[in-house]
């Protein structure tokens, strides 16, 4: 057993679901208890859906139990198959129907269904949502693809996208341009928008671009081997990672790269002078594998940013995120325990998060601006508007969101100067959120004792400092804080003075 | 106040079938349970699924540590590799440690933990045993098998309901968590009409709960809690039956009922209820503007669903076409059905795909639903209100009336608003 709280990723057939919903003409047949159908209000809500997931669940009861479950579930399968006339099923069992073994795989092969069936093996008990989004559309593929003429004119699928993806809908648009930009046309998207019939015509296309590996890498594995289709590596979010992706596009079909980068701005915002002030910020960035290397580079190479700290939720991706955290310097956080994460966050005490909803209200506690990079969701990550990660406008929409929550440029040195100025105290915030980002919990009025340090060693605040320390905006207060505190129990100071503080200001100056 | 009809819809046949049930689990109860007893932690014993529930339940994410959580059971416990007793106990006093506020531990059975038969309630004994006095231990179950929605909260007060202290004292219970806001109103208006020793279960701290026995009476203020009546009858309590407080009706109904037992007077009674009854019919009306005249068409979601058809139809205005609960008591419904007038169908559980089919054929003005089913239904041009928010919000009592009667009312409020956008609507991808 193991304690969760709050969790970033749900079971597997949630993941199957995510793949059902993203689709049409493919209905899920889930053996399921009563209760389990909340899961339905993920799709309408969150992402604001108008029509029901196509899941039809069996909502066993206890009194079925002693009786047959098994009659029950094809019961199900041949109501839904009669009502919804899918052009394929796929089945299979949430955790507790797991546990009653009454193999739908099997049960429903039995019924006689004049269409495809398709067999879900998605284990409850040790595997969990991304798992089941890569599972259920390797499975849909392996059952469906078949190898086929290939298009005359160059094309690709576009694999990987589902229903409750962070962005997936726009990137699709976004990937579809830049492929456009070179000639090249798509063949089918999936699991976003396609049909069976559609998974049958995959083998048309020349290659297959994974826009997330965390939903489509085994189903690109399998493509490659029975249908001889290549797949990127690269994936496009952000200006260098868009650039290395069409380069590598080149090189798979022989087309030159042609790029229309005109409503490209990422590169002059972040160049112009009202962004000196992002030079070095402290991030923090977690999410998923696929979305944490693209915002760490992104972090790096296009905005400036030093990066203080990275994980990811998903350990399938923990071996190249720790790669990566290695080859920074850094150790990173895989855990899907966001208390973990938490800790992690406390104690660097970035300027900035990159994170998911779950890291938006760790920073929120911690009072730490952050803005969202990844899946799990929240209905604010579907926006109405256009809002891609990929491509050229995923490059700019990705400044702009990075940015917001920060305090801005000209107004950060005006804190500064007018740092005890009535309308610059701390709580008030940045000008543009309504007064938010201040810190939950303030700190004690007056001091009446030696503040003991936030870390572990024996270092306290004497009461001029900590004084001092409260004068400093309150958004750069907490590493200032920290480094002070390094400062002092590097040198072996047991007390921090004003000057301590002025010392380690001096020492951490970044040039 | 209309005239009271003869039988209503008591006698009426209810509809049931049996098919694809779109309805929440026992454990989504946590939710507001949680909040009411504010020294209380709920540890679920299930899957991953059972969390990922409550968290999509709780629809936005609580900033402090959530006083609930959830075991999940992973492959070792279910092939018997780990003794479950010992990792339960592992993860108790783990939790307890690090959360040293927490006075009472409930124990949620799941789905997965009923049908391996794990057994919650000798381990609720063992932990309670370890940690008395500090922190009791009990066990209810909010499996999806065996409970639907708010039946997780009769479970959980059925649960505590052995271990209340007893007593000779005469006194009254309110049973139901209510908003502490809502509660001190009920609680203010029983003072006002001189009626003594009121408490309620669940109160809101483990050191305040309700002392039971022969000389105490209750009433419930809300309509799922049959297994609770029965614990606290066992306890020798009295059972006061009344409508409940949905509404100036229901509010006076459920007051009178309660009065008669303490003698109240009806001048005193109408001295406290006066003023009141005379703002919540007020706000009524506001609402009723927006209903009266209107139809609606309730798909089972809380057991509310028969008292608020009834608010509906004799308050508002407006007519039930069908009026579907997951589950029917019929003693506990007896004096609403009764109230409820001839006409609406009253289905008990559900098959979603039939009564899809009858709802989309009814067109009712509006439809009250889950979750699930709203931005659907929306999409297919039927007005709806999301039910689950009838559970959330606090709507019971007089000065919560109008609020209740708004909830309805809003959605076609706003349907109105957007008239302009109609023709153009078109719900987007």
């Amino acid at each position: 057993m193991k304690l969760s709280l709050w969790t970033y990723e749900g079971p597997p057939h949630v993941g199957a679901m995510r793949v059902a919903t993203a689709m049409k003409g493919l209905h899920y047949v889930l053996h399921a208890p009563q209760g389990d159908t909340y899961a339905d209000l993920l799709f309408t809500m969150i992402e604001r859906r108008d029509h029901r997931p196509p899941v039809s669940y069996t909502t066993f009861q206890a009194r079925d139990l002693g009786a047959d479950t098994a009659t029950l579930f094809k019961t199900t399968a041949q109501d839904a198959v009669a009502r919804f006339a899918p052009q394929a099923i796929i089945v299979g069992a949430s955790c507790t129907a797991e546990l009653i073994q009454d193999d739908p795989g099997g049960l429903a092969a039995t019924l006689g269904l004049n269409i495809p069936v398709i067999p879900l093996d998605l284990p409850s008990y040790q595997r969990k949502e991304g798992f089941g989004t890569d599972e259920t559309f390797l499975q849909i593929v392996r059952h469906l693809a078949k190898p086929c003429a290939r298009s005359e004119a160059i094309t690709a699928n576009l694999i990987g996208p589902t229903a409750l993806g962070f962005r997936h809908r726009d990137d699709i648009t976004e990937v579809t341009r830049l492929l456009a930009d070179m000639g090249i046309g798509v063949n089918v998207v999936a699991p976003m928008g396609a049909t069976p019939s559609d998974i049958t015509r995959m083998g048309a296309a020349h290659f297959n671009v994974l826009m997330y590996p965390e939903h489509a890498e085994s189903a690109a594995r399998w493509m490659q081997q029975n249908l001889g289709q290549p797949y990127t590596k690269c994936v496009p979010i952000g200006v260098g990672a868009t650039r290395d992706f069409l380069a590598e596009v080149a090189g798979i079909t022989g087309l030159p790269v042609r790029a229309d980068t005109s409503r490209l701005r990422l590169p002059w915002w972040t160049r112009s002078v009202d962004s000196t002030y992002l030079t070095g910020k402290r991030v923090f960035v977690f999410g998923d594998g696929t979305h944490v290397a693209a915002a760490v580079r992104i972090a790096r190479e296009e905005m400036g940013f030093t990066v203080a700290g990275i994980g990811c939720y998903n350990r399938e991706m923990a071996r190249p995120i720790r790669a990566l955290a290695q080859s920074l310097g850094l150790e990173a956080v895989i855990s899907d325990d966001y208390l973990d994460v938490e800790e992690a966050i406390a104690a660097l005490q970035p300027e900035l998060i990159l994170g998911t909803q779950m890291e938006r209200h760790i920073g929120k506690r911690l009072g730490i601006p952050c803005a969202v990079i990844s899946a799990p969701v929240h209905v604010q990550d579907f926006p109405a508007r256009y809002a891609p990660q990929m491509g050229w406008e995923g490059a700019n929409v990705i400044f702009d969101t990075w940015v917001h929550p920060l305090v801005m440029g000209l107004e950060d040195h005006l804190l500064h100067m007018f740092r005890d100025d009535f309308e610059f105290h701390d709580a008030a915030g940045a000008s543009h959120h309504g007064g938010q980002h201040s810190e939950r919990a303030p700190e004690p009025e007056t001091l009446v004792q030696a503040m003991p340090a936030g870390n572990d060693s024996n270092v306290i605040w004497l009461a001029p400092a900590e004084k001092e320390l409260k004068k400093i905006p309150f958004f750069v207060r907490g590493k200032a804080r920290r480094n002070t505190e390094s400062y002092a129990a590097e040198r072996g100071i047991a007390a921090i003075s004003v000057e301590t503080l002025y010392e380690a200001k001096a020492h951490y100056a970044r040039g | 106040m209309k005239d009271l009809p003869e039988i209503g819809c008591s006698n009426t046949p209810v509809l049931k079938q049996r098919g694809q049930r779109e309805v929440f689990c026992g454990l989504t109860g946590i939710i507001w349970l949680h909040r009411k007893m504010q020294d209380a932690f709920f540890l679920v014993v299930g899957s991953r699924t059972c969390a990922h529930l409550l968290q999509s339940a709780a629809g936005v994410m609580i900033f402090a540590q959530p006083r609930f959580g959830t075991a999940i059971l992973e492959e070792k416990d279910l092939a018997g590799l780990a003794d479950s007793q010992t990792e339960i106990d592992r993860e108790v006093a783990r939790l307890l440690a690090r959360r040293p506020d927490i006075k009472q531990l409930f124990l949620v059975g799941s789905c997965p933990s009923e049908v391996i038969k794990l057994d919650l309630a000798k381990a609720a004994q063992r932990l309670s045993a370890q940690f008395a006095p500090h922190v009791r231990v009990l066990n209810y179950s909010g499996s999806g098998i065996e409970t639907t929605f708010t039946q997780g909260e009769d479970g959980c007060l059925a649960a505590m309901v052995p271990v209340l202290p007893a007593t000779q004292d005469a006194g009254l219970v309110l049973v139901g968590a209510l908003p502490d806001v809502v509660e001190d109103q009920a609680l203010a208006l029983l003072a006002d009409m001189g009626i003594e020793n009121v408490t309620c279960l669940p109160a809101r701290r483990a050191g305040e709960m309700p002392a039971v026995g022969p000389n105490t009476c209750f009433a419930l203020v809300q309509p799922f809690l049959g297994d609770t009546l029965d614990a606290l009858q066992k306890r020798g309590a009295r059972h006061i039956p009344a409508p409940f407080p949905f509404g100036a009706e229901g509010t006076t109904l459920w007051l009178r009922a309660v009065a008669d037992v303490y003698g109240v007077s009806d001048e005193v009674f109408a001295r406290v209820t006066a003023a009141p009854r005379a703002r919540a019919e007020k706000a009524i009306a506001a609402a009723t503007e927006t209903l009266g005249g209107k139809s609606v068409f309730f798909f089972p979601d809380s057991q509310l669903e028969i008292p608020l058809a009834r608010f509906l139809t004799r308050e508002c205005g407006m007519t039930a076409i069908e009026v579907g609960t997951p589950y029917l008591h019929r003693d506990l419904m007896a004096s609403e059905l009764a109230l409820l007038a001839q006409g609406p169908v009253i289905s008990e559980g559900q098959d979603v795909d039939l009564q899809l089919d009858r709802a989309r054929a009814a067109r009712a003005d509006l439809t009250v639903c889950g979750l699930g089913l709203a931005n659907p239904l929306e999409a297919e041009g039927l007005a709806t209100k999301w039910a689950i928010e009838l559970v959330f919000t606090p709507v019971h009592f007089y000065e919560q009336a109008g609020d209740l009667a708004g909830l309805f009312a809003r959605p076609l409020r706003r349907r109105a608003l957007l008239a302009p956008l109609a023709p153009v609507v078109e719900a987007a991808e």
